[in-house]
């Protein structure tokens, strides 16, 4: 468990990474936090020749507030939002999240956009974003773009960075105050993935609702339906209904213990927002 | 209740007594010295090419040519024998596992070469740039696999892919079957999965040029047995070999076996003559470490409607890997599985057929609790069963059918000599303990979160220090009857104890020292203990089995009696008293009125032989052999009771309580005997809940990181609550028992039964470990379906 040789360069400036990037004689990978990329490269399951670490780059650390928006820079760490260190628009659903990935250690140096990059379907963050209608925004040779996260994303560990291209940030909308969030998320153990995880978010003043359900083998599923039905003030039974229903229509390969999990999942986390 | 209550011993530190250890300033200030952490001038590390594939003909393994004496193959290793493990059981069918693989690889992580470089990263580095030719063969992946009409052999010369068949019966069963009111019949499986040992395994062999001894450092459990090992394996005499285990991050069978990585790195360091390092990393700790537990059992009770058990039948099948491991043999776990599945209860008839099955998977190896943990996995499993079909509570059956203490000692349907204790009392206690009547008043009212709650239990009788008697009847290729002490009195009054077993985390550097401070009245923190070097003390056997305070213990009792007898001789001498008159306590020899130290005795004996009695030969190192009186076995026993909460929606899992009454006969040191306890309860609840490596039908394994691979941590083991009785062994010094492996045999049962009774209302039932949510969720599904 040792990685394959390979060049290490830390990158002064976003413009200097994406052009060691671009420069690069073979595989070529950004090093944001590490914590899924590193073992990668001990298991020699990730060829990588060149190595370009971000973490020198202050930019990719920023925060920048909008009275809309928060953009939060791609190597935010976990740990900054499960401290409050960083400002939160979601009454708190993001620092939630956050304190619930992973080991202390693991929050210590892995970040927001790492996590994102990756897109392991049964991570906390991918769900979240879903959730929040963040967005992404991404740096290559050719300037800046702006993607929905479920634009961003187009599979499990596939999303539509290009070659030289990395994130440079992520913007999350800043939330009603009225707004309610459930967070619901079933692992085998503490500190593991999650088998199962639900967001819910309810505003009953502005009549929005949203319910998304992650961990599964694809990429996060917005469960609409079953968002308006939460929204209808629809008892916990009937919901259940919806959500299966939903799930049947939406994710048809479940086995019926998976159909059970991810139901029981979102309707939890959608009970949630009402207690 | 902690170790604080027990109210052992007041300032001594002998046998009963509670004091820390002394091995812990070393180890928890980070000082110890593992595998990693030797230097030797000039050592170059090991990286195996393992086969990726589960079964294939090899064929030429292509190398770099820059790396041409860097890779070493099968024939540049033919001068070393191959592991051969068969027992003398004449229809067993044996493999020969040579250093590297010859021809063919029977599992993922088979070693097919070796690289050395002065990095392991660098090895790696020419491990990669290496090409093997395999030509792939269908994997027999599972025992229904292997053991189908039209399998493939694995080793071409047999006649089937199963090591061995048995076939026990004993008692009137017919009689059973026709007075039965029920019979019941299951089927039952475990998962496979690894020891884990904190550190991995790891080898470093090098010639040492001026003793002429090939110098093996290895992470084992027995360095001695390890020593005739490769002596045997490398046609070298013993006296050109020395072993050396060095700090051990744990084993539990693991590290007790002589493996080929061993064989490889000592053969290798000594056709080079080259220091040689190989640092198992966990990736192959997960693939190739020999793994557990992987057994199936259909199991049928016949009992009468009062739930006493008349007669059991059952087929054990286990799944023993690609090679039989030395010196257990493949037919180990299954064999044990026959000869103590009755458990503490009594059966009075019995029938047992047994089959160990050759698979293209890693070889199954010793782990904690050997085969007792499915042997109880299953009775217990079936206890509760038996109860549930009878609408009894299961406590009652169990009690029904516990042995009395009045039929102690007892011998069991199978030929096994219990030989004390309370077996009912323990399980009395533990009810008592969790409040079993609390348990049932909640459930009929029901949990406020919707939880569902379950009460279960599970008793086990554990064999431990097996003698000599033990292991002939198993045919093995060693017999492991005795341990060997030698007690040394240094001139300042210390004692050095050179123990032939291998100490990697039970303790014994303390409580070995306990003993002697037991006999010879001497502080503990004056004690040193020796060990884990065939060149430091008489040849012992190691450590594994629950073995090594029994008998390494009696061996330092004897030798520490002797060398008190002596002490009192000389001490009485410079005394002017006589030896009957004197005492040793408080590290002197005492007369009513008079004292004098150790050190002053010691001296005399070693520097000044003209202060000795007349007749008294000079010197105060005595060696002593022991063997316990019994060579059957020391029964230790417990009952472990818990109370699950389950989430029907989720299939989360939480332990609400988790009692264990134990009795391992006389406590040396209750503190590290809880601590043992508790730690063997985490690793059952891994077996019970987490730890798993599933195979796909290619013959790969799923969880080769701890990504896949889940271990309890700190937040998945409750707080074990304790209660000891102490039943001394009639047939060991001071009556103790030994108790490593028992806290790991009962918690899959326990945890089992406690979630079965808290699914019974949705017809849902339990029957595989690990148990995990989604397998929970399967079961209330199956019974959803089954019941509308």
């Amino acid at each position: 468990m040792k990685p394959a040789p390979f060049s290490y360069y830390r990158a002064t400036s976003v413009e200097d990474a994406i052009a060691a990037l671009s420069g690069a004689d073979g595989m070529a990978a950004v090093l944001a936090g590490g914590q899924s990329l590193v073992p990668m490269l001990n298991l020699r399951l990730s060829p990588v020749d060149h190595l370009i670490d971000l973490r020198p780059i202050a930019a990719l650390s920023r925060q920048e507030e909008t009275p809309e928006a928060i953009c939060y820079g791609a190597l935010t760490t976990h740990a900054a939002f499960e401290d409050g260190a960083v400002p939160d628009g979601t009454n708190g659903l993001m620092r939630y999240a956050a304190s619930h990935i992973a080991y202390r250690a693991v929050r210590n140096r892995g970040t927001l956009g790492g996590a994102l990059a990756l897109a392991d379907p049964a991570a906390d963050w991918l769900t979240t974003a879903v959730a929040l209608d963040a967005s992404v925004t991404l740096t290559g040779p050719d300037g800046q773009r702006y993607l929905a996260i479920t634009d961003f994303v187009v599979g499990p560990y596939y999303t539509q960075i290009a070659e030289h291209e990395i994130i440079d940030s992520v913007v999350v909308p800043r939330r009603s105050a009225t707004e309610r969030w459930g967070y619901y998320k079933v692992a085998p153990k503490v500190g593991e993935y999650a088998k199962s995880l639900a967001v819910a978010l309810v505003d009953s003043e502005k009549a929005s609702a949203r319910l998304v359900i992650g961990a599964w083998s694809d990429v996060p599923l917005v469960l609409e339906a079953s968002a308006i039905a939460l929204l209808d003030g629809a008892k916990k039974n009937d919901l259940t209904m919806v959500v299966q229903n939903e799930l049947d229509l939406k994710m048809p390969s479940l086995s019926p213990a998976e159909r059970r999990l991810h139901t029981a999942t979102a309707v939890r986390a959608a009970e949630q927002t009402r207690s | 209740m902690g170790y604080s209550d027990l109210n052992h011993s007041d300032t001594k530190q002998g046998i009963g007594a509670s004091v820390k250890r002394n091995e812990d300033a070393r180890l928890v200030n980070g000082q110890g010295t593992y595998l990693a952490d030797l230097e030797i001038p000039g050592t170059l590390e090991a990286a195996f090419i393992r086969s990726p594939v589960a079964h294939a003909r090899l064929g030429a393994v292509k190398v770099p040519s820059e790396y041409n004496n860097h890779v070493f193959l099968a024939a540049d290793l033919d001068f070393a024998h191959p592991i051969v493990a068969a027992t003398d059981d004449p229809q067993f069918q044996s493999t020969k596992q040579f250093a590297l693989a010859k021809n063919k690889v029977r599992y993922v992580g088979e070693m097919i070469a070796v690289c050395i470089a002065p990095t392991r990263a660098q090895a790696e580095d020419i491990a990669q740039s290496c090409e093997l030719e395999l030509d792939e063969l269908p994997a027999l992946w599972d025992m229904d696999v292997a053991t189908s009409p039209d399998a493939l052999l694995i080793h071409e010369h047999w006649r089937d892919n199963i090591y061995l068949k048995t076939d026990v019966s004993v008692g009137d069963l017919e009689r059973a079957r026709k007075e039965a009111t029920v019979s019941l019949s299951k089927s039952l499986s475990m998962g496979r999965h690894g020891a884990v040992p904190l550190e991995c395994r790891g080898v470093l062999a090098h010639h040492d040029r001026r003793l002429n001894e090939l110098t093996v450092y290895s992470s084992t459990q027995f360095p001695h047995v390890l020593r005739t090992c490769i002596s045997r394996a490398l046609d070298l005499p013993e006296s050109q070999v020395r072993v050396i285990a060095p700090d051990v991050g744990g084993g539990f069978g693991a590290k007790g076996n002589f493996s080929p990585e061993e064989l490889t790195i000592a053969a290798l360091a000594m056709k080079l003559n080259q220091p040689i390092r190989w640092i198992e990393d966990r990736r192959e700790n997960l693939i190739a470490s020999p793994h557990a537990r992987e057994h199936r059992y259909d199991v049928t009770v016949h009992a009468n409607n009062d739930g006493l058990i008349l007669g059991i039948e059952a087929m054990i099948r286990v799944d023993a890997g690609a090679y039989s491991v030395w010196p257990w043999t493949a037919a180990m776990e299954a064999g044990m599985v026959v000869g103590i599945l009755p458990g503490p209860y009594h059966v009075p008839a019995y029938a047992a057929k047994s089959q160990s099955i050759c698979t293209n998977k890693t070889p199954m190896g010793p782990y904690r609790g050997v085969g007792r943990t499915g042997a109880c996995f299953a009775m217990d499993v079936m206890i509760d069963a038996l109860a549930r079909e009878l609408h009894l509570d299961p406590a009652d059956v169990r009690l029904l059918n516990l042995i009395k203490p009045e039929d102690m000692p007892y011998q069991s349907i199978t030929g096994k000599q219990y030989d004390s204790g309370d077996y009912p009392e323990a399980a009395r206690k533990a009810l008592d303990a969790i409040d079993v009547g609390a348990i049932r008043s909640r459930q009929a009212t029901g949990e406020k979160d919707n939880r569902l709650i379950g009460f279960g239990m599970s008793s086990y009788t554990e064999q431990t220090a097996h003698g000599t008697a033990e292991w002939v009847s198993r045919g093995l290729p060693v017999v492991f009857g005795y341990e060997p002490a030698l007690a040394r009195l240094t001139p300042d009054g210390k004692l050095i104890l050179h123990v032939g077993i291998q100490n990697h985390g039970q303790g014994l550097e303390t409580t070995l020292a306990q003993v002697a401070s037991e006999e010879l009245g001497i502080a503990v923190a004056d004690v040193v203990v020796r060990h884990g070097d065939s060149s430091v003390s008489p040849y012992g056997m190691g450590t594994f089995g629950s073995r090594s305070m029994t008998m390494a213990g009696g061996a330092v009792s004897v030798a520490c009696g002797q060398l008190a007898d002596k002490v009192k001789r000389i001490g009485a001498h410079l005394l002017q008293s006589t030896a009957d008159a004197v005492t040793l306590f408080d590290g002197r020899v005492h007369t009513e009125t008079a004292s004098v130290p150790l050190a002053e005795v010691a001296e005399a004996a070693t520097l000044h032989p003209e202060r000795l009695p007349e007749g008294e030969e000079p010197g105060l190192d005595i060696s002593a052999v022991y063997e316990p009186k019994r060579s059957t076995g020391a029964f230790s026993y417990a009952t472990h009771a818990c109370v699950m909460a389950v989430d029907p929606g989720t299939g989360e899992m939480e332990i609400l309580d988790y009692v264990v009454v134990h009795d391992c006969g006389r406590m040396v040191n209750p503190m590290i005997v809880e601590a043992q306890v508790v730690g063997g309860v985490a690793q059952g609840l891994g077996t019970a809940l987490y730890e798993e490596i599933p195979y796909d039908d290619n013959g790969q394994p799923l969880s080769s990181t701890f990504l896949d691979y889940m271990i309890p941590g700190c937040a998945e083991v409750p707080n074990v609550r304790m209660l000891h009785i102490e039943t001394p062994s009639p047939h060991t010094q001071y009556g103790i028992k030994g108790l490593g492996e028992g806290g790991a045999i009962s918690p899959p049962a326990a945890v089992v039964n406690a979630l079965n009774d808290a699914l019974k209302s949705l017809g849902a039932e339990i029957t595989q470990t690990p148990v995990t949510p989604l397998r929970i969720l399967e079961a209330i599904e199956s019974g959803t379906a089954s019941s509308s």
